[in-house]
């Protein structure tokens, strides 16, 4: 039985949806499959019975237009939401969102900025292959101009969403579906700025640092339960939004455990997990790390389809005990993981 | 099979349209208005090309010497509240639709001072004043920002046009045919207007499209179109006044073809003789279907204007164009700070954020 009320992500975004339209006449969503279940799940369910059409629009099957359509009329006095039911397809708009919203404020002098949030999906597993299991933010998070933000838990879900459409830049959204049931206490709305939100510490430790977003924080939530049993206190940080990026609470974090692993759900070759090392380690004296930092990423291959294969090519609970454990051989852990059987997927 | 497709015909033929144009009755006091205004635009590309060839101006500069009359003709239709996006070639839809002309020169100069602040130059233009929302260079970007700004349009519901400047090249982008079936499809307020110049930079349209007529693809969204003759600035005004009335009264967007030829190359002073498909041949004939003197040669007839009175609009303007870019010169640049602080809504260094 449950001891408080939960709500789960996706519940949380539908709320979050909900709060926008209720209490912001000028927000309006726009994007392929909105009226249907099928594309974004229950996290959009009946809003276009609840608020309209007019504000819950389903388009033809054309992002790049309806991504610079979304932000044209952010130039016009709207809020508008930009909804990519799966980000592979938001490729398609990388012009409306690289070349256009991304410069248009400072193109043009600081003096018009598209009040625009791009949501998009990371919809991955299940056998999709390659064009349908993307996780596209190091691409994004490049980009000065614009915010990304990835939430790792049900109410962030919901409160960066807020604050997302609430800020006057654009800000690119990513939710995945990975994390779609994780639950959480309900709590009253947090509608903190988005200028004032940054990576957060969800569990403290001593030993190392983990550092995620998204789904990548939920795996490390649970590798440093695992780490518990042997003994090393992990601390696990939410980078929560990747750009701009703060630094403080990581750098401040590796400080007091001399330890870093990064994971990340995309490649490794200019990603995230890369740049995370390399703020942190620019900015604080190397005799200050007890090893080498890690970082875990996809494999430099597109998303294969076989089951067999894809239970191989995301990173897992098992592949981050297998970058930790070796640090703490000789001295904390008397058990090596890898002596406990090969198949990290029990840990996932 | 058959297609039923308009075609350009005579209006693309360099040899034909040197007349005066046709003035319909249309009251000689907007004429001349007009007039002066494909003047001030002709002068001040003029003096930004003297300023490129000078070395004081150092961004790119694409003019539109010779296309006056689509800006003016369109613009005489629009008001301040109506949304105005462009492309690389839009000082004349800048300056036609009430912009600044120091916020222009400024700008081309790099100033703090410009219509962009100086962060933009000539290919990056804004003037909220006068409904102009923005112009960029990325051929046909705006296109489906000025369907967004039809759609607000609509939502507002007070009667606003969104339009949208692109060329004949533009028309090759995908997004462009995105943009016009989701205009038509949601009936938004949207004025497509195709400068069909002939050329793609140095590229003839007869070497890019199997037609020479734009407007094939309005036909192709169900969206009406006009084609005119685009150095003919009553033809544009009134096509555009058909399009823009059907789109206030909620019937949908329209389509323009304004058919036209630019005197300068792609970028820069230059004539450019030596590129694309006869422009040696073709450029001194296009040049006699000059939209101001055609203007001026009926208001002549009218008895509105004499030779005299247009020598002294043209002093006049001279001096007045060459006073604003002397004092453009003097204008600061903008501050070092400059290049972070306008990247974000709240104006701090990386969005405030301090690493």
């Amino acid at each position: 039985m449950k001891q408080t009320e939960t709500i789960s992500y996706c519940a949380a975004i539908l709320e979050g949806f909900t709060y926008l339209l209720e209490k912001h006449p000028d927000v309006f969503v726009i994007g392929q499959g909105l009226w249907s279940p099928w594309y974004v799940g229950s996290t959009m369910k009946d809003l276009d019975i609840r608020f309209g059409r007019d504000r819950i629009m389903d388009t033809p099957v054309s992002e790049d237009a309806t991504t610079a359509i979304a932000a044209g009329a952010s130039l016009c006095g709207y809020r508008a939401i930009m909804v990519h039911p799966r980000v592979d397809f938001m490729v398609l708009a990388a012009n409306a969102l690289v070349n256009q919203i991304a410069k248009w404020s400072h193109m043009l002098g600081g003096q018009s900025h598209p009040k625009v949030t791009i949501r998009a999906i990371v919809n991955r597993g299940g056998e999709q292959g390659a064009q349908h299991s993307q996780a596209l933010h190091s691409w994004f998070a490049h980009i000065p101009g614009l915010r990304v933000v990835m939430p790792a838990t049900a109410l962030d879900a919901r409160d960066l969403l807020i604050a997302s459409v609430l800020c006057d830049d654009p800000v690119l959204y990513i939710d995945d579906r990975w994390c779609y049931e994780v639950e959480e206490p309900i709590s009253a709305i947090d509608v903190t700025p988005l200028e004032l939100q940054g990576p957060k510490v969800l569990r403290k430790g001593e030993d190392v640092t983990l550092v995620g977003s998204s789904f990548s924080t939920q795996l490390c939530l649970k590798a440093a339960g695992e780490l518990l049993s042997h003994g090393i206190s992990a601390e696990v940080i939410d980078l929560r939004v990747l750009n701009p990026i703060r630094y403080e609470v990581i750098r401040e974090s590796v400080k007091k455990t001399g330890r870093l692993c990064v994971v990340d759900g995309s490649w490794r070759n200019c990603g995230m997990a890369g740049e995370i090392i390399a703020g942190v380690l620019e900015s604080v004296h190397p005799s200050i790390l007890l090893d080498s930092p890690r970082r875990i990423t996809l494999p430099e291959a597109p998303a294969p389809s076989s089951k067999a294969l894809e239970a191989e090519y995301y990173p897992s609970v098992g592949h981050i005990l297998n970058e930790v454990l070796p640090w703490f051989r000789p001295s904390k852990s008397s058990e090596i993981y890898s002596e406990k059987g090969n198949s990290h997927e029990t840990y996932l | 099979m058959t297609f039923h497709f308009p075609t350009l015909g005579d209006l693309a033929n360099s040899e034909k349209y040197g007349e005066p144009i046709a003035t319909h009755g249309v009251p000689s006091d907007r004429l001349l208005r007009q007039l002066e205004m494909m003047m001030l635009i002709r002068v001040t590309e003029e003096v930004i090309a003297e300023g490129v060839t000078a070395g004081i101006i150092h961004c790119p500069c694409h003019l539109a010497i010779g296309q006056e009359a689509v800006a003016v003709g369109v613009s005489e239709n629009l008001t301040h509240t109506d949304r105005v996006f462009g492309g690389h070639r839009s000082h004349s839809h800048y300056l036609a639709q009430g912009g600044a002309l120091y916020g222009l020169l400024a700008e081309v100069l790099g100033k703090e001072s410009g219509c962009s602040k100086g962060m933009g130059g000539s290919m990056h233009l804004y003037d909220k004043a006068s409904g102009f929302m923005g112009s960029v260079p990325i051929v046909a970007a705006t296109v489906p920002l000025a369907v967004g700004a039809g759609l607000a349009a609509k939502k507002d519901n007070r009667g606003a046009v969104a339009v949208t400047y692109f060329g004949d090249g533009a028309a090759e982008e995908g997004v462009v045919h995105e943009s016009m079936n989701f205009a038509a499809a949601f009936k938004l307020p949207v004025l497509f207007v195709c400068e069909n110049n002939l050329f793609s930079s140095h590229l003839h349209i007869d070497l890019r499209q199997p037609s020479n007529s734009v407007a094939r693809f309005a036909a192709a969204h169900e969206i009406p179109y006009q084609v005119v003759d685009g150095n003919d600035v009553v033809a544009v005004s009134e096509a555009t006044e058909r399009l823009v009335k059907r789109a206030r009264d909620g019937e949908g967007p329209g389509f323009l073809e304004a058919v036209t030829y630019r005197w300068r190359g792609h970028v820069g002073p230059r004539e450019d003789i030596d590129v694309g498909v006869q422009r040696k041949s073709d450029l001194p004939l296009w040049k006699r279907r000059d939209p101001i003197r055609r203007l001026a040669e009926s208001l002549e007839t009218l008895g509105a204007v004499d030779a005299d009175w247009l020598e002294r609009r043209w002093s006049a303007i001279r001096a007045k164009v060459t006073s604003v870019w002397e004092e453009a010169i003097l204008a600061p640049y903008p501050q070092s700070s400059a290049t972070l602080s306008r990247v974000y809504a709240n104006g701090q260094l990386t969005g405030g954020i301090q690493a």
